[in-house]
């Protein structure tokens, strides 16, 4: 799935990275707490968060995340774009919430690989 | 032996923002130096889980990262209140953290388990009052 199919599938708005639109991903997570992301995920490439701060631009690029959908209409701050922009991830926003947004990807192909205890 | 890298880095205990920055510097350093993706991977998180409790919980700290062709060896040291209990602290969910930085999406007790469970070696030494000091091994493909 490309990250142009989940803006479109989502209903969402790209708000940086543009040419990233045909970027292909192939897992993804949903999660408000970034702890629990640095803990339990595993070559996802996507982050679906409804949490706003910056700390979430940098546990994506610490987890070479590509792209970040804020789920329930959330809006980064300029300040998380230009940093989102710099690490190359692309970052959109959706009005769905979370529930409905990961169904719906997880039911397009998009799935979820990661697997506690398997980071090294 | 001989090291291939240093850098040193003093963490800002007052800016959760910029918390991560030299987690950054590591990484675009070992990724210029061809380091193997996984490898990156696992010292960036490590690190990163380290900034961060040094930002939470001790006002900041100092951060050193050696590498050499066998080993990258991270030590992070704090001059903050210290940790009483370290097994109870290792123990994933167990969390000291205080109510606002729940909200910034950190603190569900899962850091120091994450730098443990991302290294190849992890010590912890801790004096109540004075500070704390931890050094994590990664080692390299031979």
């Amino acid at each position: 799935m490309t990250i142009g199919e989940i803006r479109d599938l989502l209903n969402a708005e790209i708000l940086s990275g543009e040419e990233l639109l045909d970027h292909s991903v192939d897992s993804a997570c949903g999660s408000d707490m970034m702890s629990d992301v640095l803990a339990y995920v595993k070559n996802q490439a996507v982050l679906l968060t409804g949490l706003v701060n910056p700390q979430v631009v940098r546990t994506a690029e610490m987890m070479d995340m590509v792209c970040i959908v804020f789920v329930r209409s959330k809006q980064p701050t300029p300040e998380m774009l230009a940093l989102a922009k710099e690490c190359g991830i692309a970052v959109l926003t959706t009005k769905k919430r979370m529930y409905e947004a990961c169904g719906k990807l997880y039911s397009c192909g998009l799935g979820a690989t990661g697997t506690a205890g398997e980071a090294s | 032996m001989s090291e291939a890298l240093h850098l040193h880095f003093d963490v800002d205990g007052e800016n959760f923002t910029s918390a991560g920055e030299a987690s950054v510097q590591v990484k675009k350093a070992l990724r210029q130096m061809g380091c193997p993706p996984e490898i990156i991977r696992r010292v960036s998180i490590a690190m990163y889980e380290g900034e961060i409790n040094m930002v939470i919980h001790a006002g900041g700290g100092k951060a050193d990262v050696y590498m050499d062709s066998r080993t990258i060896r991270i030590l992070l040291a704090d001059t903050g209140p210290g940790i009483a209990d370290i097994a109870l602290a290792m123990q994933e969910g167990y969390s000291t953290a205080p109510d606002n930085i729940r909200s910034l999406g950190f603190g569900a007790g899962m850091g120091l388990p994450n730098m443990k469970r991302y290294t190849d070696r992890m010590d912890l030494q801790s004096t109540v009052g004075k500070g704390t000091t931890i050094t994590m091994e990664i080692d390299l493909p031979q």
